[in-house]
């Protein structure tokens, strides 16, 4: 800047303005708003979230995707699809209808609640609502059992069958516990890891009594 | 020397800036700098400056922001206390500080009763291990229901067993904690449900294992052994603490009746009936069953004639 060259600012002279801050956003259009999109891409994002979850959890390896973003669209999914399929199962007649789904539902957030008030009671470090998440999403292994319960006992309801059953369905309890634990115990001080995982195997082993007891009308 | 002051114009803010508490409480941060920064600042002709810019706009504003402040201390304050009213689980977060070595090791005493009767016995305050208990005995017998069929009209198998083991722990809890009030006994309510809770392994142990094996004999041993020795381990300590014999035995007498009971219960009322019970009633010297006439003449008589007059009406 050649003209500006000679500009000198006398001493005397108080130099001042306004200095405006403008607080608030550039301009709406500019801001995350996720109002404006098509529902296509909401609904794909949340659902890519939530399959990348199901990925960590059949796979549970030591990252922190699952804990970092939680969400509980995973758990309101496994939990309700058990529910149904647990439905209309019972020994005889229909005054004993078998897990109803609203049993089923209890069982499962309540349980969960209580797990999660009980690890941190203990000293844990992770959020309620973390807890909740990664306790629901470990449902997945479970209701896998019980879709492959369901089709063992289509073919009959004998003692090969059940075998069939209580080795499927332990396993995916062993995974279930297993996944969770992977997520949670991390959260504890290192002596304490079995006082969170005894309830966590109680919570899932009555999830997968309910299962294998599971008999079809 | 920079004499200048940078004027920050307000009007560009959002409308909530006076009313919003977090930008009250960012103002009253950045007052306190300010004010820390002119304490320190040098004196002359920036002070000059800066009363005058006081005086004009900065009475209205510093009453606002007075006003705003103390709102924003006040507001504070009464959201802190209703939060560590309601929300604050730490109440009852000392109550759940054990080690697993100190859960298994408190399990195994409380099946060995303690021998020194006259001076009081320490009672751990804990409440993970007896919680986890009764979360074992639920899971426990929903297996035994599940595996004798048991057939629930109003209600669920589920709802049926949280309830039984919960109203059992707490009620009888309060209930024992009362009678202790009543009899002078020195113990408080935690103490109670840790050794009411504790004393539920016993429990736990025999229904487990009557539940698989299905002998009524073997129950009733088990029922003697385990749970004698649990009820036993649970009156020694209650007898430990309280004074006098009749409030002892009231005590006692209370809590050994309603424990054993409760054992007895959850093995009958959700197990499956075999047919062998009438056997075991009768007690084991008794020969197996017989039909033996019995031998009242005047009795049978009666009976013959009204029978036959009956038959005789209806024909």
């Amino acid at each position: 800047f050649p003209g500006l060259a000679d500009v000198s600012i006398s001493q005397d002279i108080p130099v001042e303005g306004e200095i405006t801050v403008p607080v608030g956003s550039q301009s709406p259009d500019e801001d995350y708003s996720t109002l404006d999109e098509p529902v296509k891409d909401t609904i794909m994002r949340d659902l890519k979230a939530v399959g990348k979850k199901f990925v960590h959890v059949m796979y549970p390896r030591k990252s922190s995707a699952l804990l970092r973003d939680w969400d509980l669209w995973g758990p309101l999914v496994l939990c309700v699809s058990l529910a149904l399929m647990l439905q209309g199962g019972s020994a005889d007649s229909k005054d004993d209808g078998g897990p109803q789904f609203a049993e089923v539902f209890v069982i499962i957030w309540f349980g969960a609640v209580v797990i999660t008030l009980n690890s941190k009671l203990l000293g844990g470090t992770i959020s309620f609502f973390q807890s909740l998440c990664v306790l629901g999403y470990c449902v997945l292994p479970l209701t896998v059992a019980m879709l492959v319960c369901r089709l063992v006992l289509l073919a009959g309801a004998g003692t090969v069958s059940f075998i069939i059953r209580l080795i499927v369905v332990g396993a995916m309890f062993g995974w279930s516990t297993l996944a969770s634990t992977a997520f949670l115990a991390d959260s504890q001080p290192p002596n304490r890891k079995a006082l969170v995982v005894y309830p966590i195997f109680l919570f899932y082993f009555v999830i997968s009594w309910m299962i294998l007891t599971f008999t079809p009308q | 020397q920079g004499g200048g002051s940078a004027v920050i114009d307000m009007e560009n803010m959002d409308d909530t800036s006076g009313s919003s508490f977090e930008d009250m409480g960012e103002m009253h941060q950045r007052m306190k700098e300010e004010e820390e920064e002119e304490a320190e600042g040098e004196a002359g002709a920036g002070e000059e400056e800066d009363g005058e810019f006081l005086g004009m706009k900065g009475l209205r504003g510093q009453l606002g922001r007075q006003v705003a402040d103390q709102m924003w201390q006040v507001g504070k304050r009464q959201a802190s206390r209703a939060f560590s009213l309601y929300a604050n689980i730490d109440i009852l977060r000392p109550y759940f500080d054990v080690e697993p070595v100190q859960v298994r090791a408190r399990l195994l005493e409380s099946m060995i009763p303690v021998k020194m009767i006259n001076f009081p016995q320490k009672i751990a305050g804990e409440l993970y291990g007896p919680l986890m208990l009764v979360f074992t005995l639920v899971a426990i017998l929903l297996h035994g229901m599940k595996t004798s069929d048991t057939i629930i009209r109003e209600g669920t198998l589920m709802g049926t067993a949280i309830g039984t083991c919960f109203g059992y722990w707490l009620g009888v809890s309060s209930f024992m904690y009362f009678l202790a009030y009543l009899c002078n006994a020195q113990i408080t309510m935690v103490q109670m449900l840790s050794l009411l809770g504790y004393g539920l392994f016993g429990h736990c142990i025999t229904l487990f294992v009557t539940y698989n094996i299905h002998l009524h004999s073997l129950f009733y041993i088990f029922w003697l052994v385990v749970g004698g020795l649990s009820t036993l381990r649970m009156v020694a300590v209650l007898v430990s603490r309280t004074v006098g014999h009749t409030q002892r035995l009231i005590l006692c007498g209370t809590l050994a009746a309603l424990h054993m009971l409760f054992l007895l219960y959850l093995h009958f009322a959700y197990h499956k009936v075999v047919e062998g019970i009438l056997d075991t009633l009768e007690g084991p010297n008794m020969p197996p069953f017989q039909r033996v006439a019995r031998d009242i003449p005047v009795v049978s008589n009666a009976v013959l004639n009204t029978t036959a007059k009956a038959i005789a009406l209806t024909l």
